[in-house]
């Protein structure tokens, strides 16, 4: 788009963007969700600052990694011992 | 039309009265306080609507009204020297938003040394932050400039923000003759305000101040400077209808007993009283000198300056700010740029910073280095600090 033609100001014509911006790609630690511990409690899902615990009934389903940044906050906030969400290396996934 | 006593933060007071803008939010700041004080007695004696905003620092001040006018209002405060420095990153999300509020600028020094009195240092240093800055003579331009600002900053070409400014005391606080206008014809010259978009209206919502990066920051900057090429022709429009209804003209600047003369000297702010009367008496010498007095400071009129300066000899520039580590102040160097090519000889000074007095001796003592120069065909290398002590 030319400059001529972009909205004065820098206006985005709408509002609820930030879902158009995908903030995965800056995470360098995936967190990965143990079903098998896991409590449902969903500490993890009102500490992400990111909304990317996605909970359907009550229940922890799965974590968006379109928008986890990988703070690892879910992971430490997690009560079980271990934590059911364990941080690894965005290494270890490349292909 | 009334003609009465003023000083120049009740003039700009009285026209803001005038306008009736829907926001206001300041903090006080020696000198400029006095003017916010004033309004906010209009609004304590329901002579105006505006909803007055009380913040804790001018960082909030401008907040604040960066956050009104995007809500679709018309918005203003006021500042001066640290006050201004306060709003820094402010200035350029205002003019980057392209809000088109308006803002009256006292000027006066910055510290350290602190300092309560008038130079241009404060404003200097926000020249490059996308508002258009407007310098007064007087209180009466003071009063003028700002029921202009409005309807230039307001202008759907333009759609920026509008620094009016006047001198620190000298202006803020002097009494002067000031003819006002009806408050029916303020209010019919600057019209009704009408925004583009409000945040508040939640039926069509907007995102504002959302993240540029690589990808479009450049455009977003681009189409910034071409507004304020645009403001040019809007500016000079405004000038005239203001002049159609006041019977005082306007200009980018305003030439004096230039055309005939062989020397002459570029001011900005009250020093341009100053060096009138100096002129005049030195044409009643004989002596072939002329002034320029330099009101729209951005955007530059860099054309215009070229036209009726090019063909003067010698010009000398007079900076009330210091461009550290640079010989020559700010002015002296957009005045460099117009004349860049034309054989002019060219001269800074510097003078009156922390309020010292520039007094017609200053003036006059700058025409005759500007005479020397004549005579030897340069200039010295180096800015002339007048009025300091050696």
């Amino acid at each position: 788009m030319s400059w001529r033609e972009m909205p004065r100001g820098s206006v985005v014509p709408k509002g609820g963007t930030a879902t158009e911006y995908k903030t995965g790609g800056w995470r360098s630690n995936r967190p990965i969700h143990n079903k098998e511990t896991c409590v449902h409690c969903l500490t993890c899902w009102i500490c992400c600052p990111d909304s990317a615990i996605v909970v359907k009934d009550g229940k922890f389903v799965e974590i968006n990694y379109d928008f986890c940044k990988g703070c690892g906050i879910c992971s430490k906030v997690c009560p079980t011992k271990p934590s059911s969400i364990a941080m690894k290396p965005e290494s270890e996934f490349k292909k | 039309m009334t003609r009465t006593a003023l000083t120049g933060n009740d003039a700009v007071a009285e026209a803001l009265r005038q306008v009736n803008p829907d926001v206001a939010a300041v903090y006080p700041i020696t000198p400029q306080t006095e003017m916010m004080h004033r309004f906010a007695e209009f609004v304590a004696d329901g002579l105006v609507e505006t909803e007055f905003v009380t913040v804790e620092s001018e960082h909030s001040a401008l907040s604040a009204t960066i956050g009104a006018s995007a809500a679709g209002s018309r918005a203003v405060t006021a500042t001066s020297s640290q006050g201004l420095a306060l709003m820094w990153e402010m200035l350029h999300i205002a003019s980057g938003l392209r809000l088109p509020i308006v803002m009256p600028v006292v000027n006066r020094a910055l510290s350290a040394p602190i300092n309560i009195h008038c130079d241009h240092s404060d404003t200097m240093y926000s020249r490059d932050s996308g508002w258009i800055q407007i310098f007064s003579e007087n209180s009466q331009e003071a009063y003028d400039n700002t029921i202009q600002a409005f309807r230039i900053a307001e202008h759907m070409s333009v759609r920026l923000p509008v620094m009016v400014t006047l001198d620190g005391f000298i202006i803020s606080h002097t009494m002067e003759t000031v003819d006002l206008l009806e408050d029916d014809e303020v209010r019919k010259f600057v019209g009704d305000f009408e925004a583009e978009y409000s945040l508040l209206d939640v039926d069509h919502p907007i995102t504002v101040g959302s993240l540029f990066l690589p990808d479009y920051y450049f455009e977003a900057k681009r189409q910034e400077h071409e507004a304020l090429i645009n403001s040019f022709a809007v500016i000079e429009e405004v000038g005239k209808l203001y002049g159609e209804l006041s019977g005082r003209k306007s200009g980018f600047f305003e030439a004096y007993r230039l055309d005939d003369a062989q020397l002459a000297l570029v001011v900005m702010g009250s020093a341009a009283g100053t060096a009138t009367e100096v002129v005049d008496e030195l044409r009643g010498e004989g002596k072939p000198v002329g002034l320029l007095k330099i009101r729209l400071y951005r955007p530059f009129p860099t054309a215009s300056i070229t036209k009726v300066l090019a063909r003067i000899p010698v010009v000398g520039v007079l900076d009330r700010a210091i461009a550290f580590g640079l010989e020559g102040g700010p002015v002296y160097h957009d005045v460099r740029s117009a004349l860049y090519g034309q054989t002019t000889i060219l001269q800074s000074f510097i003078a009156g910073l922390g309020g010292r007095d520039i007094t017609p001796g200053h003036i006059r003592t700058m025409f005759d280095i500007l005479a020397d120069a004549k005579k030897r065909g340069k200039a010295d290398d180096k800015t002339r600090f007048i009025g300091v002590r050696e």
